[in-house]
């Protein structure tokens, strides 16, 4: 029986070390929170409310010398959503807004890439929120790639993208400054 | 009419807090569901949840000013003319009516101070937040304050329809006890 255990753990393990893995793999290091993933919303349009998601997962490939073939993928907890005052996070989960019983997680999955030069570039793809599929482009900037201290290669960005929240469905009113939301990611990657 | 309960009759401080305390349950109930359901530009959005916190926080020391009058005052017996399985279910529910009511408190004391935030209760004191650290715990708690609430009003109800029933069909003092203190026997 422990044997039996033992060969299939060790096949398995062979397996896994022989799916084609690129060099141009990253998992976002949501594990470390060397990652976040923001928002801001106007208040009233008086000043800038600011939360982010705490638990979040994803991972990306990136070549620096192909990077139009950069790929992403990300998905949320909803749940996680944290502002700083669990009164509002509470309302925020509720069918006001996120809906998070219905809809407890978000995904973003890339469909494309537009390399503009010097580390910039567009991301395009679907972005799925309170269950609306629409397409969405992140501008992001490649921030520095290289060995970290322990061994592994990183590779990090920051993106920046604006929602409109009625487009997936969120229509709660807020007050005409507080229609969209401002999202703002900042990713690390280790290498795989 | 006597302040002090006796053995046949609630005294005026009995009746007072009893129908205090009936206001507040009437009134947090619908405040609680009515500030829930406001839009973000009412007036009331942000008043609405910080009265009934307030209220709720009053509410609790004006119990526990209740219960210790009941222990050191005493209460006035049963009528003789109520049967065994009257006088057992009627206290088998005002047993559930307080520990709803604490329970319910406690619950919603959680959803507030589910950050380390303290709950200011008017503009007097503000009570200090207990941290339990509960991942989600204004959710948590949240679900428990709505479905206790839900249990405490229909427990209300089936208390009025025994007190009701006790005036109409009984036709006893059961009801009319609970309105003035008598001053004969």
């Amino acid at each position: 029986m422990l044997r039996k255990i033992a060969v299939s753990t060790f096949t398995a393990l062979a397996l896994i070390a022989a799916l084609p893995v690129s060099a141009a793999d990253y998992v976002i290091d949501s594990k470390g929170a060397h990652a976040s993933v923001k928002f801001k919303i106007s208040h009233l349009g008086y000043s800038w409310l600011y939360g982010r998601f705490n638990t979040f997962s994803g991972s990306f490939s990136y070549d620096e010398t192909n990077p139009a073939a950069a790929k992403a993928s990300v998905e949320i907890d909803t749940a996680s959503v944290d502002t700083n005052h669990a009164e509002r996070d509470k309302h925020l989960r509720s069918d006001d807004f996120l809906d998070v019983d219905k809809f407890p997680k978000a995904h973003f999955v890339s469909t494309g890439f537009q390399d503009q030069g010097g580390g910039k570039g567009l991301l395009t793809g679907d972005l799925t929120l309170h269950g609306v599929t629409k397409p969405i482009s992140i501008e992001v900037m490649h921030i520095g790639s290289g060995k970290d201290p322990w061994g592994g290669f990183r590779s990090g960005f920051s993106g920046a993208t604006k929602l409109t929240l009625s487009d997936f469905g969120i229509t709660k009113n807020l007050g005409p400054a507080s229609t969209q939301v401002e999202i703002m990611l900042d990713v690390e990657g280790i290498q795989q | 009419m006597p302040v002090g309960n006796s053995k046949q009759s609630w005294g005026t401080l009995s009746i007072a807090l009893h129908w205090l305390v009936a206001l507040c349950v009437f009134g947090l109930f619908g405040l609680g569901f009515w500030m829930t359901g406001l839009d973000y530009y009412h007036a009331w959005y942000k008043q609405g949840p910080d009265l009934h916190k307030s209220i709720g926080i009053m509410l609790f020391l004006l119990l526990l000013f209740r219960l210790a009058w009941r222990l050191f005052n005493g209460h006035p017996d049963p009528l003789p003319t109520h049967t065994e399985w009257e006088k057992r279910l009627a206290h088998a529910v005002h047993l559930l009516l307080y520990l709803l009511l604490f329970a319910i408190m406690t619950s919603g004391y959680f959803i507030s101070t589910a950050d380390g935030r303290a709950i200011p209760v008017f503009d007097w004191f503000a009570l200090p937040a207990y941290p339990l650290g509960i991942e989600q715990q204004e959710e948590i708690a949240g679900t428990i304050h709505w479905y206790l609430a839900l249990t405490l009003m229909s427990l209300v109800g089936l208390h009025a329809v025994g007190a009701l029933k006790h005036h109409f069909i009984d036709k006893d003092e059961t009801l009319k006890r609970m309105f003035y203190a008598q001053k004969t026997n």
